[in-house]
Formats: structure tokens, C-alpha cells, sequence
């Protein structure tokens, strides 16, 4: 697996005077799955449009497999690209649809038959190769477009939203229907989302996309364990945000002293120092629930102010000193009445420090 | 059943309310075609003067001399007829499907007026040729083709096959093959300005866009006269064009612009354009604007995306705006009249100096027929190819 397959090169796109993407940086390895996640209009589709040719660059460089492509046209770029409203052609049926990539690379009629049907077969929709796409469902739209999208084997396949339009029964399918192609045919896909869920389920590494810059790229699991900043540590997932002082730095654990005299430790960011603003983030289901307090853990006692019962767990609500705390607790653990007075309590592994 | 409940049957209802429409077609539109096909096609002159001969020679076999009955009939007619001028008419026509009848006819009206049982074969022995009878009944019908043949040069020979106008007698066949052609032109001049523009159009947004449908737009708003009035005045000798040419010295001597095929098919694409510009259009933006960023993604050269996916796709739009080119020029008048030259003159100047100079209704509803027919069978034509959108391919 080559490192670097696609490199952005401090990337920039403007739209007249608006920035829409800022000296962006990002390596993709051969192979991997990366999901660019964020806002509507952080500019995830204009990034990948700059990608497939579509959008000019307007600064800074895109390098595929060791080439500069900012100027090589859309049609030798060898991308496939799948969009949001499948983009299938009305006027060819499915076949013909799945068959144009090959017929503009010159391939045999025979082997377009084959690989035709071979691509129809892989998204099980090889008994419909004679209907015209507006006689087929969303879905089965959507997967002629995937099939359309790698039946010539493109070094890269990207997708905008692909699933946005899909119920979200069919939305799940699809997800992993696309994760399970990735690993057999070892692809390299860009994948688009506004979706955090649909994002942490499919990718090897999420891109966090605000304001036409990437936030953080990383792992699933860093990005929602180690958000590396307030906006990440927002935007995915739900989490509790106490703000206070680091006191003490020692090792990858950090002291923080809370406005109401309360210290924690917890791991955070490297770079801290003693007297810095940190902001503790929090995750609900990081947090147990005591009746009294465990030695070891980071304590508050509070009241429970709401509970609402959400099948799988309880999500309580308890107003601490420290400010309103939102907990996620199994639903086998008591349950907990309005107005209790409770401990809770959370490891320093389970806390994370941002700067505020 | 009382009249309330029958008004209050949908049917009933329902053609009640469309009944004004219906009056009105009938009234605008089937009547007038109805009395121009029955004019086109009806010759009551021979019919009219001489009906009982025309009832009793229609199933004359043609051999021999016909039956006395039908002598008789003949006579009867001539002595009934006090309209002089009628029967000259008569007398022309007959003597133009067989020469010698101006004579035989002058003869034989006169004597049978004397002695209205006269033998005919007495009076003048052409009577018993079968031929002076077979000319008669050829003519008796009160239909004839002979317009309609004559709207395309060509007639019934005397032994009744049809066959060709001798040449330089009639150019109506060649005026609508002109007519065919000029009409081709310049459906295929707006094809080459229109399906670009079109594209373009439907390719922009905001103000361009509407700045580039005004653009189409505008000419159909202002009368036709004034458009070709203005083309009058920017092609003539001394018009725009030749004096800014002449002016940057690219000519010496003004182009001849005007009164020639040239400008005829300028004026008319110009006038003619928003109806390819449209129906391309209004198909064009139903198609996603991504498609041709997909197929480029696929691998396609601009060049092959268009032909492979915008151009398809636009053939709907095509066609429709094809036939209606076309089916309008054909009827075209004004601007070949004014623009162009005596060689340039569509069927439709040949229909008005039919009807207007010499008052041969006939002829120009004959012609109108043809023109109408044309029409029918292009949007036949254009309603096969625009039936199923998809296959259009
Ligand atoms: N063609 C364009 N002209 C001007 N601004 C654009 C254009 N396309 C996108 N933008 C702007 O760029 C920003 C990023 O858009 P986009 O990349 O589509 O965001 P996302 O896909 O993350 O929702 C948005 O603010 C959008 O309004
Ligand atoms: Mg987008």
C-alpha cells in the first residue's frame, strides 16, 4: 500500500472573492476510505470536485500517485464518481449506462459484455439490465451508478452524498453494501457525507470538514475519542463541555480545576501547560452514576433534574455545580427519579482536554 | 326524464360547456377547410349547365353512339340553358379535352334550339363519334382532379392517364419544389444558430439566461412586417452592411444582398429562430446539469459527451423545433415577397395571385391543399418521432 496515493497540497478554491477552501492539506493512502464529514457548505462537495476536475484549483496543488493533476481535463483522470442524484444517462438503459466508461476506453465489445453484467451483478441488479433508469427505484439507481462507477476499475472512486437520497432502511444497506466492496476490491474511495453516523460506521479515517478547512483527520475512533478541538468535539456526537484551568501536567493526564474549586483529571491534548484554559469534553456515556463515590474516579454530586427513557438507555439529566451534565446510562442500572441526589463519576481515560 | 336531470349528467354537462369551442372550430376552422378542399377538388361548370346529360352519360360504356335517352337528355339541357356565358364555359372546356367542340357547339346549339328533336348525327356527323361523348362525360362529373394535377403541372391527356404539363406552360410544381427547398434552408440555418444557442442558454443562469431568451424573444413580439421592413433596410445597396464593408474598404462595389435566395433565407431563420430556439431549450433543462460532468468523469472527450449524451437528449427538442421551421416556412409570403426576387417567390404568392389577380379560386384552393396535405404528413411524421421520448435515441 503506497502512502500518499492523493495529495492535497495547500489547496485553496475561491468563488470570486469567497473563500470556499483554505490552504487545505490531506494524504490519502492507496486503498483507504476516507469520509469528508461536516457542514453544509464547508465546501466537502467543492473539494471533491476540484478532485474530479469538475472545479478549477485556485491555489496550491492536488498530486495523484506522484502526478500534479490541477490541470489534467475530467476525462483521463480515471475517477469514477458517483453523485448525489445518480447522474444516469435517461436515454441508455442500465447496460448501456454501466457500458459507457468502457466504450470510451475502447474495450472490447465482448469484454463489455461481460464486465457489464459482472458489475450488474456485484450491486444485484444484473436481471434489470434492460430498463431505463426512470423505471427503476432510488435505490436501484443508485446502485447503477456504483456499478457505472467501477466497472472500469478507476483508481479512485468518489462520492457525494451518494446515500442522501435513500430512506434510511435502504441508507444502512447501502453503507454496507459499499464497505464490503471496499475491502473485496481494495478501493480507494473519498466519501462525502453530512452524516456523522454514516461516516464513523464506513470510514478508515474521517476528515472534519468547517469552513473549507479540515479540522482533523483521523480514525473514527480518535475523532470521537480525541476530538482535536471545541468544533470537532461538537459536531460529532454529543458530549459535555466543562470549561476550567489545567493546574498540573503530568504525562498524558492533566489536572483541571473547575470555577467551582472541583479538580479532575483526565487525559487531553499534548501542549498543555499549568495556568492554560482547557475545556473538558465529555462523552454522556462515559459517565457512571453512583450512590457514593468509588476512590480512583473523578467525582460531582448533583441532582437529577430530567430523565428520559430511550429504549436502549436512560438519558438523565443532572444539574451540577459544575453546570448541567447530560449522562447516558444503561437502562439495567436503577432508575433514576427526578430530584435525586447522585454522584457521578467518569475515569480520566473517558475525559478528554481541548483548548476552549 | 325531465331536462335538469339530463343536464346533470356529466356527459351532457361537460359538452355543454364545451360547446362554444366547438361551434367555434366548426365555424373557423372545419367549415373554411371543407369548402376549400370541396372547392379544390369540385368543377360544377359542365354538371351545372348540362345536369340531365351529366346524370343519364355516367354509365355510358363508351361504345358507340350513346343511346337516344341520352340525346335526348342533351338536348333537353341545351334548350333548358338560357344562360349564354355558362354555356360558353361549357363549350371551352369541352373543346379543350377534344378540339373541334367550339364549332360542333356553336352548330348544334343553335339548331337544336330551332328543332329541339333533331337527330344530332344530322345536325353535324361528329355526333356519331364516340369520342365528342366520351369528352362529355369525362367532363360531366361535377369532381375533377384536374386542379389538384394542375397544382403540381400536370393533366389528363385526351386519353385520360395522367401525365406531365407540357414544359413552360405552368410552374407551380417547380415554385413548390423551390418552396420545399428555400424551407429546408433555412430550417437547417436556425438548426445550426439555434441548437448551439439553445445550449448555451440553457447552459448559463440568472441574467445571461434571460438576456439570451429576450434575445430569441423579442423578434416574436414585433410584427413580421416591421422585422422585414428592418431587413430591408440593413441589406439594401446603401444599407448598413454594404456601407460599413465599403466603408473599411473590404468592397468595392455593394454586395447584392436583398431581392435574391439570400436574403429570403436570412430574414426568414431570423424571423423563424425562436421556434427552434424554444422547444430545444425547454428540453435541454429538464436534462441534469451533471450529466456531462458524469460522463467526462467516465472517461468521455467533451466532444464525445456531447454526442453521446447532450445531443441525444436534445433530439426531442430537435425535431419539434425542425418540423415547426419548416411547416412554417413552407407557408411563408410576406418576406419572400419583399426580400426576394422574382425567382424567389414561394407557393404562397402563387396562391394569392391566384385568388387575387385572377380569381381562380380553384387553383388557389387546389394549391392550399397541397400546402395543407404537406403539413399533415410532417406532423405525422413529427408526432411518430416524438412519441416516445426515450427512444428518441
Ligand atoms: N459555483 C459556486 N459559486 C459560488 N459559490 C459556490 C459555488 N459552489 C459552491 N459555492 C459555495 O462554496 C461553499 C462550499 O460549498 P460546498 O462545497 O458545496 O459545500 P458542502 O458540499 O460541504 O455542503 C458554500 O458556501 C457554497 O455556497
Ligand atoms: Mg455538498
Amino acid at each position: 500500500m503506497s502512502e500518499n496515493f492523493i495529495r492535497f497540497q495547500k489547496v485553496t478554491k475561491d468563488y470570486g472573492t469567497v473563500r470556499v477552501v483554505e490552504d487545505l492539506d490531506l494524504d490519502i493512502a492507496r486503498g483507504e476510505f476516507v469520509s469528508l464529514l461536516g457542514p453544509s457548505g464547508s465546501g466537502k462537495t467543492t473539494l471533491l470536485m476540484m478532485l474530479a476536475g469538475f472545479e478549477s484549483v485556485s491555489g496550491g496543488a492536488i498530486v495523484l500517485d506522484g502526478q500534479k493533476i490541477n490541470d489534467l481535463p475530467t476525462h483521463k483522470r480515471d475517477m469514477g464518481v458517483v453523485f448525489q442524484n445518480y447522474a444516469l444517462f435517461p436515454h441508455m438503459t442500465v447496460a448501456k449506462n454501466v457500458a459507457f466508461p468502457l466504450e470510451m476506453r475502447g474495450t472490447a465489445k465482448a469484454e463489455v459484455a461481460s464486465r457489464v453484467q459482472k458489475a450488474l451483478d456485484m450491486v444485484q441488479l444484473g436481471h434489470l439490465s434492460d430498463r431505463l433508469p426512470g423505471q427503476l427505484s432510488g435505490g436501484q439507481q443508485q446502485r447503477v451508478a456504483l456499478a457505472r462507477a467501477l466497472v472500469f476499475e478507476p483508481r479512485v472512486v468518489l462520492m457525494d452524498e451518494p446515500l442522501g437520497a435513500l430512506d434510511k432502511q435502504l441508507r444502512e444497506q447501502m453503507q454496507l453494501d459499499i464497505r464490503d466492496l471496499h475491502h473485496r476490491l481494495g478501493l480507494t474511495i473519498i466519501f462525502v457525507t453530512h452524516d456523522q453516523d454514516e461516516a464513523l460506521t464506513m470510514s478508515d479515517r474521517i476528515a472534519v470538514f468547517n469552513h473549507g478547512q479540515i479540522q482533523q483527520c483521523a480514525s473514527p475512533r480518535e475523532v470521537y475519542d480525541h476530538p482535536s478541538n471545541r468544533f470537532v468535539a461538537e459536531f460529532i456526537g454529543e458530549t459535555n463541555l466543562l470549561e476550567g484551568t489545567v493546574s498540573a501536567v503530568s504525562g498524558e493526564t492533566l489536572s483541571l480545576t473547575l470555577p467551582g474549586g472541583t479538580v479532575f483529571q483526565s487525559h487531553g491534548l499534548a501542549g498543555f501547560r499549568p495556568g492554560d484554559k482547557g475545556l473538558l469534553s465529555l462523552r454522556p456515556e462515559r459517565i457512571d452514576i453512583y450512590a457514593t463515590a468509588p476512590e480512583g474516579v473523578n467525582c460531582l454530586t448533583g441532582e437529577v433534574t430530567d430523565t428520559v427513557y430511550q429504549g436502549d438507555h436512560l438519558r438523565i439529566v443532572i444539574e451540577t455545580a459544575a453546570g448541567r451534565i447530560i449522562a447516558r446510562i444503561n437502562r439495567k442500572a436503577a432508575e433514576w427519579a427526578n430530584g435525586a441526589k447522585v454522584t457521578l463519576g467518569f475515569r480520566a481515560q473517558d475525559g478528554w482536554v481541548i483548548a476552549p | 326524464m325531465t331536462a335538469s336531470s339530463r343536464f346533470r349528467s356529466p356527459g351532457v354537462r361537460a359538452l355543454i360547456l364545451i360547446a362554444p369551442l366547438l361551434v367555434f372550430l366548426g365555424l373557423f376552422f372545419v367549415w373554411p377547410l371543407v369548402t376549400v378542399i370541396s372547392q379544390a377538388v369540385s368543377d360544377p361548370a359542365v354538371s351545372r349547365v348540362l345536369p340531365q346529360t351529366a346524370a343519364a352519360i355516367d354509365d355510358w360504356d363508351g361504345e358507340g353512339v350513346p343511346a337516344p335517352e341520352i340525346q335526348a337528355a342533351f338536348r333537353a339541357d341545351i334548350v333548358a340553358n338560357t344562360d349564354e356565358q355558362a354555356m360558353g364555359d361549357v363549350t371551352r372546356r369541352l373543346n379543350s379535352s377534344k378540339s373541334g367542340f367550339r364549332s360542333l357547339m356553336g352548330k348544334t346549339v343553335s339548331a337544336v334550339r330551332e328543332t329541339p328533336d333533331i337527330d344530332l348525327a344530322e345536325v353535324d356527323k361528329r355526333w356519331a363519334d364516340p369520342v365528342f361523348w366520351k369528352a362529355i362525360q369525362d367532363n360531366a362529373s361535377p369532381y375533377t382532379d384536374a386542379f389538384l394535377l394542375a397544382s403540381l403541372d400536370m393533366e389528363r391527356d385526351s386519353s385520360g392517364s395522367v401525365a406531365a404539363m407540357k414544359e413552360g406552360t405552368s410552374a407551380n410544381f417547380t415554385i413548390l419544389m423551390r418552396t420545399l427547398w428555400t424551407s429546408a434552408l433555412v430550417t437547417l440555418c436556425c438548426l445550426v444558430i439555434g441548437l448551439p444557442y439553445a445550449m448555451i442558454a440553457a447552459s448559463v443562469s440568472g441574467w445571461k439566461r434571460a438576456v439570451l431568451l429576450g434575445a430569441v424573444l423579442l423578434p416574436l413580439w414585433t410584427s413580421l412586417l416591421v422585422r422585414t421592413a428592418a431587413w430591408m433596410i440593413i441589406l439594401q445597396d446603401n444599407g448598413i452592411i454594404n456601407q460599413s464593408l465599403m466603408g473599411i474598404g473590404v468592397i468595392s462595389e455593394p454586395l447584392v444582398l436583398i431581392y435574391n435566395r439570400f436574403g429570403v433565407v436570412l430574414a426568414m431563420t431570423h424571423v423563424l429562430l425562436p421556434f427552434m430556439v424554444l422547444p430545444i431549450y425547454s428540453v435541454l433543462i429538464t436534462v441534469p446539469g451533471n450529466l456531462m460532468s458524469a460522463a467526462a468523469s467516465l472517461g468521455a472527450h467533451p466532444v464525445r459527451a456531447f454526442l453521446r449524451v447532450l445531443l441525444p437528449l436534445s433530439l426531442r427538442g430537435v425535431i419539434s423545433g425542425a418540423l415547426l421551421v419548416f411547416m412554417a416556412s413552407i407557408g411563408y409570403y410576406i418576406t419572400p415577397a419583399l426580400l426576394g426576387g422574382a425567382a424567389d417567390q414561394m407557393i404562397s404568392s402563387v396562391i394569392a395571385d391566384y385568388s387575387i389577380k385572377s380569381a381562380n379560386w380553384s387553383m388557389a384552393a387546389a394549391i392550399g391543399l397541397i400546402l395543407l396535405v404537406l403539413t399533415l404528413a410532417l406532423y405525422a411524421v413529427y408526432n411518430r418521432l416524438s412519441r416516445d421520448p426515450v427512444q428518441a435515441r
